[in-house]
């Protein structure tokens, strides 16, 4: 719990950090282009519809389009943060002057001021307010969008949300949430004090209000955590887990700097040297097309994942044809069959779909189309293409061998969330992994894991007789590959530094620090 | 002083100001008199430069304004707007001081001078720390002539000063600015389209329509000399009392004329 609050004040500071910086940034260019605008309004037009171009643009594509360009990490994510707040901050300060009464700065003129002399005593004076609104609209939208830093392991309050998500947990989901909304609420709510301001005590806030801008910037560059020769990301889910970073700690003993960052971005950060240790999927595509190696586990903490079809029992007995249909693929797909799999979907672009249907070609299961004739099966999946790759082969072989109406359910987030959709009869089968299976749902305790010892069909028998007594839910036969947890690193690195298992990290990071 | 030649002026193929030349003498206080639209403000507008012309050249004091800096010549010209433009984020004190504080004043300097403004103007001087808003229409006015006043420019524009004002507070207003000693010395030019007050308060009359003078002189030459029927028909409504005004105590005869005159006109 200590640490938890620990994390939370860290991720506030980062939070503050990056909305002051970005804001900082966005008013020094933002304030003169909005001047600027003001005198050539044939520029106008294009500069604003250029910044509300770049608004418009969802966040997380905008935070997308960074990654290629910079990289992971705050520079991304302030550059991002700087681009939204941007239109606000012109556009108010455009409206704000040209709104200045036309009377009081022709007055300006006739008493003789230069140009100015007329936008620093008058014009920004009494657009002043006006402004003022503008930067409060920004700050509240770089809370806001701020949150998505931690997707490209620039941290922020937005690390509580993804792992809250990832993991179902609300609690999680509301550290993350609340604090973010009240950040959001507190400066928007102390900026409005300021714009009501005027007179002497307007003078003084508006020389003081940079420096503090400066000081809420500097967060940022905080130290995180410990600094180590090696650099770890690790997705939410992983970090939350007992069988992925907390292991990871209390099992090796592992002590290395980490942040925490996307499944979408990891990989390709891995191997543009951006990061050095990455947690990940031992048949994940992406493997191949980056060269990365998986790190042996020695002192076994992760669990096998097993994969088979989980299906609601009641489904099993009302089409008495589908059991042995699903069953088809079973034995079909090794370890490195389904690697190659994700390899052709991933790096090759191939459709999941397209991918499903040449395997099953390939391997003489593939049945063109029946007409569907009675009832429904409703196929759930996961969000990677490894899921989507088995769904589609599942569903083209109920469609193929029997009279079956299929229907897939993609992208259900994580795994407690396919889990109570199927609980709550949303879905009727997903693919799932037995080591999910025995530490995520069913939360075995630790000497039930370290007694079924790690072997893979004990792991099987076990979860799914659990399944059966207190779900009503069946495991179908394995397909045959096993898609563990694993700590990966660039070979070429791996290589150089002598590191195969997790253990020799682990000593290979307590040598260099000492 | 002050020589205009052939100063042109055209908007968008609008001629609001057509070829006007004229030239007014050191203290001299000329209004320029006409309808809306006359290009009465436009022509003011174009002395101290608020508005350039297409054509023509402005003489102040022989030298061609247009080869200084507009803002050098505009500190030496006071303005009264008739909407006061007063800078509604500055007190009273802060807008008198203005021009002064452009023209690099000392502090001390600036306070006596507004003081007496105030003094002239007949405001307390507790108003100087209070904002323009606090004030009524008829106060606000007067803070836009010491304003304008301040530096004491040897030139004033004024484009119609009273004419947001209520008639009671206009004649007030009035009284107290033939009252300003200071303007004796002063070349004032002043547009309006009230006959009252031009009568009231011009040495020279300039009656303009369509952008160009029909006629400039004395008030007298005007009214009783018109160079045509536009001049004549112009000052008719008010003909009985503007006569009135021109005459002395003794001329009884011409107030007599001047009566049957405007009866007959009445029935």
């Amino acid at each position: 719990m200590q640490q938890e609050s620990g994390k939370l004040l860290q991720q506030t500071y980062e939070h503050v950090g990056l909305t002051f910086i970005s804001l900082l940034i966005a008013i020094l260019i933002g304030l003169p282009l909005g001047i600027y605008i003001t005198r050539h309004t044939k520029a106008a037009g294009s500069v604003l519809g250029l910044a509300g171009v770049l608004q418009t643009i969802p966040s997380i594509a905008l935070l997308g389009f960074m990654i290629p360009l910079l990289g992971i990490g705050p520079l991304p994510a302030i550059t991002a943060l700087f681009l939204y707040a941007l239109l606000p901050i012109i556009r108010n300060t455009y409206t704000g002057i040209n709104g200045v009464d036309p009377l009081v700065k022709e007055a300006a003129v006739a008493m003789g001021m230069t140009r100015w002399q007329r936008l620093f005593r008058v014009e920004l004076i009494l657009a002043f307010p006006t402004i003022m609104a503008g930067i409060r609209t920004a700050t509240v939208i770089n809370v806001g969008v701020g949150t998505l830093a931690a997707y490209i392991a620039a941290g922020g309050l937005g690390e509580f949300i993804f792992g809250g998500i990832a993991l179902n947990n609300t609690n999680m989901i509301l550290a993350g949430a609340i604090p973010a909304a009240l950040l959001a609420i507190l400066l928007d709510f102390l900026l409005s004090l300021v714009q009501k301001m005027s007179g002497r005590k307007r003078r003084a806030t508006l020389l003081v209000m940079p420096l503090i801008f400066l000081l809420f910037s500097s967060f940022y560059v905080l130290p995180l955590g410990y600094s180590s020769r090696l650099l770890a990301g690790f997705t939410p889910e992983f970090m939350g887990r007992s069988d992925g970073d907390i292991g990871l700690r209390s099992v090796y003993g592992l002590k290395i700097r980490t942040v925490v960052i996307s499944d979408a971005v990891m990989y390709k950060a891995a191997y543009d040297k951006r990061l050095d240790v990455i947690s990940g999927y031992s048949t994940d595509g992406r493997l191949k097309t980056y060269d990365l190696l998986t790190l042996e586990d020695d002192k076994r903490i992760f669990p096998p994942y097993y994969a088979a079809p989980v299906i609601r029992k009641e489904v099993l007995e009302k089409y008495r044809e589908l059991g042995p249909v699903l069953n088809k693929l079973a034995g079909h797909i090794n370890d490195s069959v389904m690697t190659e799999l994700n390899y052709r979907v991933e790096h090759l672009g191939q459709t999941p779909e397209r991918c499903a249907r040449d395997f099953l070609v390939k391997e003489g299961l593939y049945k063109a189309p029946a007409p569907a004739v009675e009832g429904l099966v409703r196929l759930g999946s996961k969000i990677f293409p490894e899921q989507y790759i088995l769904i589609n082969m599942y569903a083209m072989l109920i469609r193929g061998y029997t009279g079956l109406q299929v229907d897939t359910k993609t992208g259900l987030g994580g795994t407690k969330i396919c889990f109570e959709a199927l609980m709550n009869n949303k879905i009727d089968m997903y693919p799932e992994y037995t080591g999910t299976a025995l530490l995520a749902i069913l939360q075995a305790p630790a000497d039930t894991v370290r007694k079924l010892g790690g072997d893979r069909d004990s792991v099987y028998d076990f979860v799914k007789r659990r399944f059966n007594e207190k779900y009503q839910l069946s495991w179908l036969d394995p397909i045959g590959f096993n898609n563990a947890y694993a700590l990966m690193m660039r070979r070429s690195q791996a290589q150089q530094l002598g590191i195969r298992t997790i253990s020799d990290l682990t000593t290979y990071l307590q040598k260099s620090k000492l | 002083m002050i020589e205009v030649k052939n100063i042109t002026r055209t908007f968008d193929g609008y001629t609001a100001v057509d070829d006007v030349s004229f030239s007014i003498g050191e203290g001299e206080t000329v209004v320029f008199l006409g309808r809306s639209g006359s290009g009465k403000t436009t022509l003011l507008k174009m002395i101290n430069r608020l508005i350039e012309p297409t054509s023509g050249e402005i003489y102040i004091d022989d030298r061609n304004i247009y080869q200084e800096k507009p803002e050098q010549l505009r500190r030496n010209i006071g303005y009264v707007f008739q909407n006061t433009g007063l800078f509604p984020h500055y007190t009273i004190a802060e807008n008198i001081a203005i021009v002064p504080r452009l023209l690099g004043w000392d502090k001390e300097r600036i306070q006596q001078r507004t003081r007496l403004l105030m003094e002239k103007l007949h405001l307390p001087e507790s108003y100087l720390a209070s904002y323009p808003h606090q004030l009524s229409g008829g106060q606000q006015q007067r803070i836009g002539l010491a304003r304008a006043l301040a530096a004491d420019p040897p030139i004033l524009l004024m484009d119609e000063p009273f004419g947001a004002l209520d008639p009671i507070t206009r004649v007030s207003l009035q009284k107290d600015f033939k009252g300003l000693d200071e303007l004796k010395s002063k070349t004032i030019l002043l547009v309006t389209h009230d006959v009252q007050e031009a009568f009231e308060l011009a040495d020279r009359i300039c009656l303009m329509d369509k952008g160009r003078i029909v006629q400039a002189g004395k008030p007298a030459e005007l009214l009783f000399h018109p160079v045509d029927d536009y001049v004549r028909d112009f000052f008719d409504d008010q003909r009985f009392q503007l006569e009135v005004k021109m005459m002395k105590p003794s001329d009884h005869e011409e107030l007599i004329a001047a009566f049957d005159n405007y009866k007959n006109r009445q029935s």
